[in-house]
């Protein structure tokens, strides 16, 4: 046992996991721990699984085979202390809604049901989005958004459920490198007030310097807890078949892994 | 007009007039926002085959319309749900089977049918107190429902994904809101037809979302949209001796295009 695993709760369990649709196995043999203080990101091309790992995080999509427990429960029970921020891209961004009004939608919960918000629910929203400075935008219409801001009201949301783990899904997609930069040391402070963030990304860049450790994902999991990537690690994940399928184009190197392909 | 407002018919209509548009706002911007028009549109014409049905046994065909209806929303809910490839195909073709249902029980029934025709195209004027009540009756749930869920309808609405992960009853709204659609349709049926409830319950909520960006307000504007669209088509149709349920449907896409035209303007212009 490495000194971690004696001194910190252990937030996520994953034994020997294999996951995916219907008869397609995307995911196997994954094994991962996410503990307290941790700030990992995973990084993978395109169809290596990195959405579906998340869906079973958070039990939207039951495991095939394995294990996986959040602070020993199922995930059904143990979500409730995962904030969730996904993919911008994924939303309807006509959708007539205003960013408080959003941000709100992390205090629900079946508890809450009947119940109106109340005023500690707008004071923890009004502090989170102060945070992420989009205090002055609450009342603003999400389709008056840009791509970054929408990504901060969506961390906003997350972070109002007072959570103890935070699983983004690229979360600098479509966001210019200024508001990347803010995101990632948002991410830093709120890892130092004690939140563990699990964060995946296809974009090697995407993977700041703030993060504590790294790993690399495609379908099967390369992570040993160490803050560099191996030249094997990246070898095995991005030189296989399915990278060459998800982009097209031969066999690429790591550096060549930018943002430059889709920008 | 006094002289209108004497006759009972008259006043019956406009009460269902205002009765159908509260259900028709509220579940209207449900259905918009959740992005069910289409799934509205197949439980409508589905529900011809229990008209068709009720007809060929002799019972009330309002009944035969509430049990197809509320059939068909659960099926196609069920579809949209559940399965990935091919669901506007299979909603589609439920959608014509339900009408080719009734169109083949009509053809068993020997005798006049002249009746039928009215639950294609509405027959407003001939509302009885019996659908009044039926129109209240869901006018209470669709607001009980909304009132007491508006939270979760919001949130499951917007994020479906997120509303799950909270551990919201994400899967009980959306059996509630299907339920809704059914029920939607029998008391549309009345009054435009139905052939034409998806404009009806759709065009009101879309205007409203083109203008507003809070979902209360929305409904509070697609049931008073919905008001003055069944009753300036009702007024319209009685002066100029026209279909009503046609009429009213021609006012709300009238001013549906327009209200397209001017958000569409509206938004390239500065501030």
């Amino acid at each position: 046992m490495t000194p971690k695993e004696q001194h910190q709760k252990t937030l996520v369990e994953i034994n020997n996991l294999a996951a995916g649709y219907n008869n397609e196995i995307v995911l196997k043999n994954i094994n991962l721990s996410i503990f307290q203080d941790d700030f990992i990101g995973l990084i993978g091309p395109n169809g290596g699984g990195k959405t579906t790992l998340l869906k079973v995080i958070l039990g939207l999509i039951a495991p095939k085979q394995g294990s996986i427990r959040i602070n020993a429960q199922p995930p059904q029970l143990g979500r409730r202390n995962i904030g969730y921020v996904p993919q911008i891209a994924e939303y309807d961004t006509d959708f007539p809604i205003s960013v408080q009004d959003i941000v709100r939608m992390g205090r629900l919960s079946p508890k809450r049901l009947f119940k109106p918000y109340t005023a500690e629910d707008d004071a923890i929203v009004k502090e989170r989005l102060g945070w992420l400075d989009m205090l002055d935008y609450k009342d603003r219409a999400l389709r008056e958004l840009s791509g970054g801001q929408r990504q901060r009201v969506y961390i906003a949301r997350a972070l109002v459920t007072e959570p103890e783990l935070l699983l983004l899904d690229e979360p600098t997609i479509s966001v210019d490198f200024e508001a990347r930069t803010q995101i990632f040391d948002l991410l830093y402070e709120i890892n130092q007030r004690g939140v563990a963030i699990l964060l995946v990304s296809h974009d090697l860049t995407a993977i700041s310097s703030y993060v504590k450790t790294i790993g690399c994902l495609n379908r099967k999991l390369f992570y040993e807890g160490k803050k560099e990537i191996t030249a094997e690690m990246l070898e095995a994940s991005y030189s296989c078949p399915i990278d060459l399928i998800a982009h097209g184009l031969p066999h690429r190197v790591v550096a060549e892994h930018t943002e430059s392909h889709h920008e | 007009m006094s002289e209108l407002l004497s006759y009972t018919f008259m006043q019956n209509a406009l009460l269902a007039g205002v009765l159908v548009s509260v259900a028709c706002g509220l579940i209207g911007t449900l259905v918009v926002l959740k992005r069910m028009v289409f799934i509205s549109g197949g439980v409508a014409h589905a529900a011809y085959g229990g008209v068709g049905l009720a007809f060929y046994l002799g019972v009330n065909p309002v009944l035969g319309a509430v049990v197809f209806s509320l059939m068909a929303s659960f099926l196609m809910g069920y579809i949209q749900r559940k399965t990935r490839q091919r669901q506007d195909t299979l909603i589609g073709v439920m959608w014509a089977m339900g009408m080719a249902i009734g169109i083949i029980f009509a053809d068993l029934t020997p005798g006049y049918k002249a009746d039928l025709m009215s639950y294609l195209f509405g027959s407003i004027l001939a509302v009885t107190q019996t659908d009044l009540l039926l129109m209240l009756g869901v006018d209470i749930f669709v607001i009980a429902v909304v009132v007491l869920f508006y939270k979760e309808l919001q949130a499951a609405s917007f994020d479906e994904t997120f509303a799950r992960v909270r551990n919201l009853p994400v899967d009980l709204l959306y059996l509630l809101l299907v339920a809704m659609i059914g029920f939607a349709v029998v008391i549309l049926m009345r009054v435009v037809g139905l052939i034409m409830i998806i404009a009806l319950l759709t065009v009101p909520a879309a205007i409203s979302t083109l203008f507003l960006k809070d979902m209360k307000h929305i409904l509070g504007l697609a049931t008073v949209l919905s008001l003055g669209f069944t009753t300036g088509g009702l007024l319209l149709s009685y002066f100029f001796n026209l279909t009503s349920g046609a009429t009213i449907i021609l006012v709300a896409g009238i001013a549906y295009l327009i209200a397209m035209l001017a958000a569409h303007y509206c938004r390239r212009c500065p501030g």
